[in-house]
């Protein structure tokens, strides 16, 4: 898939609390064929330390308005940056990056999101629901705060939570809900974007239950598209690069 | 009409834009972005005599106005690159350069000797300054005795373009310049990265999982500039300015220190389509000064 480098427009800066903002952002030129899954690569502009560009995932995508979002978690001098841009403004993105989720021609998915590791799976859900595959979520974060945009995902499926503080939904980690003690468990693909430790879990949990699992995975990278060779990933085939290899992989692959 | 044409010896190239290898793959990694046949050449990743699997993971870290990076020289081997590679990317119409790196003197003349039955590849860029791995790499670009001994003996055996690529973790940039002058060298580029750590406070732990690293981008370009400037003087075959460039105006810059080509490097993870971008500012720049060919500014420096 070709990938662009453009300036796109930033049409709404949404802030969620006091950690999460969504950046919807305006393509100069027609968006097409954008995988869910895929990331795009930031340049921060206004953040005298950040040097190199911020891999986010894309969070939304709207064709008709043609605009891409992000789901973005302050963690650091770059994402601040972000947060303080205004309407109007605009941001330098390469685009689309990485590889997608797999879309099953059938059968019923359960989408696993950890913290701001939700953000893919909005996007998944959506291409899920347009290809009439019902997708279910479990979203676990740190409390009710952070778990973001839930109305946005109760649209698409039905949403189990769980916090770690139990100020939402069951109290604990995701791979702790109930759901994966119900005897109707009967879920055919499950997919994991969140904490490394959790998407190990889930993982595990696919084994046990003999489960195809995607998972999203990140790190730091400098290009974004293969060049640098900086995102390295141990595989059974080797060494591969999350930026071009993934960022999605089957769990069954990764050495981790 | 500007004249953006230099040489290299006998090697004539369109422009003085090429890109570092390391930071440019194998060229087809950044053929969505630009057209790769606008560069005056191209210097693709580091090979070795066989497959390496590179460093464990983190191997950079973001650092003021530049980065760290310690890959390792991840890559699968001389024969993967002559059978699968260059097939792929001999058809580019500009000059592709090897980088070879190696462990051992033997490792370094088998790869040249491999690579010079290529008709596309019109050089090599002896790369005697890799910091990122334990055997070879830097220990022969630091030692003045190791770095003429291994171009000598790849001297002996490739007969295309021979660059020898320096390191800047050497107290005098102009010993070594000279010693591989002498033993048959055509080019040199410098500099290589600078060896360097980054540390995190609060874990209190190195950010890389090798502890040291390399240091490139505009940080190092100073550092470059004064290589350059040295290295420029103390030899007479031409030199490869490197370090950090990121537009036209630093081209400009290293052209003046005394190089005859540059390659950009780190610059094109952050904006893919920059050496293109530098072309179109070179030839802007001579334009307003009325810079016929710019082959003019090489060690033009106003003192």
């Amino acid at each position: 898939m070709k990938k662009y480098i453009d300036d796109f427009e930033i049409v709404v800066n949404r802030k969620i609390n006091s950690d999460y903002f969504v950046l919807e952002l305006k393509a100069p030129t027609k968006l097409q064929n954008i995988m869910p899954g895929q990331f795009v690569e930031v340049k921060v502009d206004n953040a005298p330390a950040v040097f190199l560009r911020r891999p986010f995932s894309i969070y939304d995508i709207d064709y008709r308005q043609n605009t891409i979002s992000l789901l973005i978690l302050i963690v650091g001098e770059g994402t601040l940056a972000l947060s303080q841009l205004s309407e109007g403004d605009h941001l330098n993105l390469i685009y689309p990056l990485g590889n997608s989720f797999s879309i099953p021609q059938c059968g019923k998915t359960l989408l696993i999101g950890g913290g701001v590791g939700i953000a893919p799976l909005l996007f998944l859900g959506k291409v899920l629901s347009e290809k009439n595959i019902q997708p279910v979520f479990l979203y676990g974060a740190k409390s009710r705060s952070h778990l973001v945009d839930l109305d946005k995902f109760e649209l698409l499926g039905p949403v189990y939570t769980t916090t770690e503080d139990g100020t939402y939904g069951e109290k604990g980690l995701v791979t702790e809900h109930s759901l994966f003690l119900d005897s109707s468990w009967d879920y055919d693909q499950l997919y994991a974007c969140g904490p490394v430790q959790m998407m190990k879990a889930v993982a595990l949990l696919s084994e046990e239950k003999n489960v195809n699992c995607e998972v999203s995975l990140e790190k730091t990278m400098a290009c974004g598209f293969g060049a640098c060779l900086s995102c390295v990933q141990e595989t059974t085939g080797g060494n591969l690069f999350i930026c071009i290899h993934g960022p999605v992989f089957n769990a069954t692959e990764l050495v981790w | 009409m500007v004249n953006l044409e230099v040489n290299i010896g006998e090697l004539e190239f369109r422009n003085p834009v090429t890109t570092a290898s390391g930071t440019f793959g194998y060229g087809s990694e950044y053929k969505d972005f630009i057209d790769i046949n606008m560069l005056g050449g191209i210097f693709v990743k580091a090979t070795t005599g066989s497959k390496r699997e590179g460093n464990p993971y983190p191997r950079i870290a973001e650092t003021p106005s530049g980065m760290l990076n310690s890959i390792g020289l991840q890559n699968k081997g001389v024969d993967y690159f002559i059978s699968n590679i260059y097939p792929e990317i001999r058809h580019f119409d500009t000059h592709i350069f090897v980088n070879v790196s190696g462990s051992t003197i033997r490792e370094y003349v088998e790869v040249s000797e491999k690579l010079n039955d290529l008709d596309k590849i019109p050089g090599i860029e002896l790369n005697i300054s890799c910091p990122n791995v334990k055997e070879g790499g830097m220990v022969f670009g630091t030692h003045c005795p190791s770095a003429m001994q291994v171009t000598r003996e790849v001297r002996k055996v490739y007969h295309k373009l021979l660059i020898v690529k320096l390191s800047p973790n050497v107290t005098s940039i102009p010993d070594f310049a000279k010693a591989v002058e002498g033993e048959g060298a055509d080019a040199i580029s410098l500099i290589n990265t600078l060896l360097a750590m980054a540390i995190d406070h609060e874990t209190r732990k190195p950010v890389l999982a090798t502890i040291t690293g390399g240091l490139s981008g505009p940080a190092i370009k100073p550092v470059a500039l004064r290589m350059v400037w040295e290295a420029y003087h103390a030899v007479k075959i031409p030199v490869i300015g490197i370090g950090g460039i990121m537009d036209a105006g630093d081209v400009i810059e290293f052209m003046l220190a005394g190089s005859t080509i540059i390659q950009v490097g780190t610059a094109n993870f952050l904006y893919p389509q920059v050496s293109i971008k530098i072309i179109e500012g070179l030839t802007e720049y001579c334009e307003r000064h009325k810079i016929k060919s710019i082959k003019e500014l090489t060690g033009a420096l106003k003192i």
